[in-house]
């Protein structure tokens, strides 16, 4: 699955996508083929804050727990609720599928993030 | 003769036959194993409703020959083993003086004086290290540790009858629960025994090593229009802690007698010498003060391995073994508590992580094939 430039990516595995000071954040193809089945996520309340580098929640597989790291800070706004319930979904269409809206404080945090080629290259 | 210090992960005969599969391959009690292949959900939902195929060679194999290997073997496993008729098997435990788990074991009678013991893969060595110190003290007897000798598959699931009986002169259906026979398999030599680690019916296969690949080609093939699929480790945990199935060194280890796991079943009273008894014994009389239950969560969360149970701040238990059940669909687990909150019903505190969850304590096994 290629990793499309509309967004930007962290080594952790995540990616956001802006538009004006609204990003939703999801995981990568890549994360989700590592995680295997995954079927239950631990969530931020809507309107509690996000740090940009530190764990907003957890992802849970069959066989493992990840946490799930903001790529960058601010309130979330929406919380998923199809994927939080279906959780499963991820693993089919991770790239389409945002898991939290979160209103950016700094949106040029997300210049230091990787476009999808860098991404692509970290996972050599 | 010394064994080489060496990291390197083992390898079954079928390694090159998982890799390519595709399998993610992960390292496992010393061993490189298959974890998946198209997922633990969709080898899991297999299993329960056609069949799965597990390479399980990683599996140790002991044996213990000789005029005196009854007695050998009934110091050794606190089941009783003079009762098994020739071709017959039983779950047993190696246990220390006080009375826990050196591992759990399948005890095989392959003949009046020759029993095979299948063993865990991380155990072996110091299993087979326990087995030689007690069997020089029981008379002519002795153990050899054969695990290279034997590749082992297993086949399970609904389907793994029609699936295997093409592939061999055996009448399967003569081959009652935890009895075995010899023949052969894909014309490989093979003793096939009707056991398995999934609360399915289904076979575990032995076969020369050289003959792995041949077998387990041979099964898929013949498994194909009942779709069977070959299955990993991960399926492998799910459907045993379904099944309520204890795992070595999660449920069960060298702090955890048989009684507080719920096992006493698999004791076998009858023989008077086993490693263990007498404290067994002393424990059935004063009762067990923890026990081993089942839960199902309430809230959500899956609770999962070392996680505590609860009451207030203070730590009361531990849970063992708990994952998200493919089939029940629902998160399930096991844990030790103390008896005053191991009756069927009773809700714990589980804390996940920081954030404390209920659940409820619920009857094993949480599935019971229909």
């Amino acid at each position: 699955m290629p990793y499309p430039d509309d967004r930007k990516y962290t080594k952790d595995h995540e990616w956001v996508r802006l538009s004006g000071d609204l990003a939703e954040v999801g995981i990568t193809d890549y994360a989700q083929q590592q995680l295997g089945d995954v079927v239950y996520m631990e969530l931020p309340a809507v309107g509690s804050r996000v740090i940009a580098g530190q764990s907003f929640g957890s992802i849970e597989s069959v066989k493992a727990v990840s946490e799930l790291f903001a790529p960058v800070g601010g309130e979330v706004v929406e919380v998923n609720g199809a994927v939080k319930d279906h959780p499963e979904t991820i693993n089919k269409d991770p790239h389409s599928l945002w898991i939290i809206k979160v209103r950016v404080s700094d949106p040029g945090e997300t210049a230091a993030l990787l476009d999808g080629s860098q991404y692509q290259g970290l996972l050599g | 003769m010394t064994e080489p210090v060496t990291t390197e992960l083992r390898k079954t005969p079928l390694n090159a036959r998982h890799r390519a599969s595709k399998a993610r391959m992960v390292p496992f009690a010393g061993w490189e194993m298959p974890i998946e292949y198209a997922g633990i959900t969709s080898e899991h939902m297999a299993v329960r409703t056609r069949a799965g195929v597990f390479d399980v060679s990683h599996m140790g194999e002991i044996e213990i020959a000789g005029k005196d290997a009854v007695a050998a073997v009934q110091r050794i496993a606190c089941s009783d083993p003079s009762q098994l008729k020739v071709g017959q098997a039983q779950y047993s435990g190696l246990l220390t003086p006080e009375g826990t788990f050196l591992d759990d074991m399948i005890v095989y009678r392959m003949a009046p004086t020759h029993f095979l013991l299948v063993v865990n893969a991380g155990n072996i060595a110091k299993n087979y290290a326990w087995i030689n110190q007690q069997v020089t003290t029981a008379g002519d007897a002795a153990a050899i540790d054969s695990s290279s000798r034997y590749a082992l598959i297993a086949i399970q699931g609904p389907a793994s009858r029609e699936v295997l009986q093409p592939l061999t002169g055996v009448e399967l259906t003569d081959i009652a629960p935890f009895w075995f026979s010899h023949g052969e398999v894909a014309s490989a030599r093979a003793t096939i025994a009707r056991t398995g680690y999934t609360g399915e019916d289904g076979y575990e296969i032995f076969v020369p090593p050289n003959m792995a690949d041949r077998v387990w080609q041979a099964i898929l093939e013949s498994g194909r229009s009942a779709d069977a699929v070959p299955a990993g480790l991960g399926a492998r945990d799910t459907l045993r802690l379904e099944a309520s199935m204890r795992l070595h060194g999660a449920d069960i280890d060298e702090s955890t007698t048989v009684l507080e796991a719920g096992l006493g079943w698999m004791i076998g009273w009858t023989n008077e010498t086993f490693i263990g008894r007498d404290r067994l014994r002393a424990q059935k009389e004063s009762g067990v003060s923890r026990r081993l239950v089942g839960f199902e969560m309430i809230d959500r969360g899956i609770a999962r391995h070392g996680h505590r149970v609860v009451q207030g701040d203070t730590p009361v238990g531990v849970v063992t073994s708990g994952t998200q059940t493919p089939y029940l669909g629902k998160a399930i687990g096991m844990a030790y508590v103390p008896v005053a909150q191991s009756s069927r019903g009773t809700e714990i505190d589980i804390d996940i992580r920081g954030r404390v969850a209920k659940a409820r304590v619920v009857p094993m096994p949480f599935y019971k094939r229909g």
